[in-house]
């Protein structure tokens, strides 16, 4: 089952052109990895499969749903507000800056989506926030604000939010990008965790060695367009386009 | 003399407080309508607010009290304390608007992404998310404007309403003394006094995140 289908999608920033045709689709369980230069388009491409983005063209479904439907020009038209309202539960995303809500406490920023959008039962939702919290390793941390905490611990408590709206994909935009390296590898950690429970998930990074290990798939995207993708120890490890492997020698010092 | 002063301090305090009820949320509705994606909407609100910011109040209190007479011969006979009123919150709604307005421009729009994705509506995301962010950026500006209201409802002597200030001059003319002056000068500071410690209380309630 196809969790995520884009199909030949089309964007364009007034007159600049950030994704040009592209299509990915995701598959139940597996990870995808996209990297590529900044100004790729990489980012937009997740931000638009999030709906943060309109495309101007082509065709995106959440697990068979449409989200848009095309003309004879492949122009996009985004279905109705409650359809889309439906659809925006089957995913979630991970910002780079996290955006957690600071004057909320971790465990609020955690059930208060699933209480108040999702209408879910309370007792169920705070038994799923302290497992979620468990699993990031900061139970302690339940009732501390979000600026009282590191980096990689505030992300970890935007990744237990996003999970707590039980997405069936999970979208990661450069979620490492603002952190050191020690904080880095901690949240990488969760995150390797989700891909061996056969959570389905998209990852923008600029992590070779974490993508290689990761993902089920690397996508390398430049100029908007999908210069190369498949299995990671060929596309990082043994690339078969010249601007992939002279992407990757800048990651080589 | 402390009896017509007592009844003039009642009659400022009413337009203090009645001034911050109507101003503090109507102050809301011009912010939404100055950002407005709606052109004419947009413009009229924001010709309004230049128009409350440069006028004298005390000339707008004016207007309100005589154009009704003036333009349409209506009896104003009745009018004077809702002409004060709604000269003060028509003035001071201006003014918060473009406080209140400060403070959503400030957010960061990943606040407002991350609602999204999460799912919240537009009306959940304004009062749940940015409204109780904005307060808090905006508290100090508040404080500034509400202190200036308590010495500006002075400017009610304009229209011969026997707040505090026109009681004072009155009472000091009559008994040729610096007392009430004194006992005025008390009145206000005390009040603004009052006035800077409620908010630094609220200020210290909403010191639990950053």
């Amino acid at each position: 089952m196809k969790v995520l289908e884009m199909q030949n999608i089309g964007k364009s920033f007034n007159d600049l052109e950030v994704l040009r045709d592209i299509s990915l689709e995701v598959d139940h369980g597996e990870v995808v990895s996209i990297i590529g230069p900044s100004g790729s388009g990489k980012s937009t491409l997740l931000r638009c499969a999030t709906f943060l983005e309109k495309v101007d063209f082509g065709k995106i479904k959440y697990l068979g749903k449409p989200a848009t439907m095309v003309n004879d020009e492949n122009r996009a038209m985004y279905v109705g507000s409650s359809q889309l309202a439906e659809i925006k539960n089957y995913f979630s995303l991970v910002f780079q800056n996290f955006n957690l809500f600071p004057h909320y406490s971790v465990i609020k920023n955690i059930t208060e989506a699933p209480l108040s959008v999702q209408h879910r039962d309370k007792e169920e939702v705070m038994e799923d926030a302290h497992k979620l919290l468990r699993k990031m390793g900061l139970e302690a941390k339940a009732n501390a604000y979000p600026y009282q905490l590191s980096g990689g611990q505030q992300q970890r408590v935007a990744i237990a939010r996003a999970l707590a709206m039980k997405p069936e994909i999970l979208f990661f935009d450069e979620p490492t990008s603002a952190l050191d390296p020690e904080l880095t590898a901690e949240v990488l950690k969760v995150i390797r965790q989700l891909a061996d429970e056969k959570m389905t998930m998209v990852i923008v990074t600029h992590e070779m060695p974490f993508a290689r290990a990761v993902s089920d798939r690397v996508i390398f995207i430049d100029g908007g367009v999908i210069v190369e993708q498949g299995d990671p120890e060929i596309v990082l490890g043994n690339p078969q386009q010249a601007r992939t492997r002279q992407f990757l020698q800048t990651y080589q010092r | 003399m402390l009896g017509l002063m007592g009844q003039g301090m009642l009659k400022t305090c009413a337009i203090f407080i009645l001034t911050l009820i109507g101003s503090i949320p109507f102050g809301m509705v011009v912010c939404r309508l100055r950002k407005s994606s709606f052109a004419p909407v947009r413009y009229i609100t924001k010709f309004y607010i230049s128009v409350m910011r440069g006028t004298p109040l005390m000339l707008q209190l004016l207007v309100w009290y005589f154009a009704p007479y003036y333009l349409f011969r209506m009896n104003i006979a009745d009018w004077r304390f809702p002409a004060i009123i709604v000269g003060f919150v028509m003035n001071y709604a201006a003014y918060f608007a473009e406080i209140y307005r400060g403070g959503v421009d400030s957010m960061p729009v990943g606040q407002y992404e991350a609602a999204e994705i999460l799912g919240y509506s537009k009306m959940q995301t304004f009062f749940k998310i940015i409204m109780p962010q904005v307060a808090k950026r905006v508290l100090p500006a508040v404080t500034n404007e509400t202190i200036t209201l308590v010495k500006d409802t002075s400017l009610a002597f304009t229209l011969a309403y026997q707040e505090l200030f026109s009681v004072t001059k009155q009472v000091a003319a009559t008994g040729t003394s610096m007392v009430p002056f004194a006992v005025a000068a008390l009145f206000y500071y005390v009040a603004n006094y009052v006035v800077a410690f409620v908010m630094e209380k609220i200020e210290k309630k909403l010191d639990y995140y950053k």
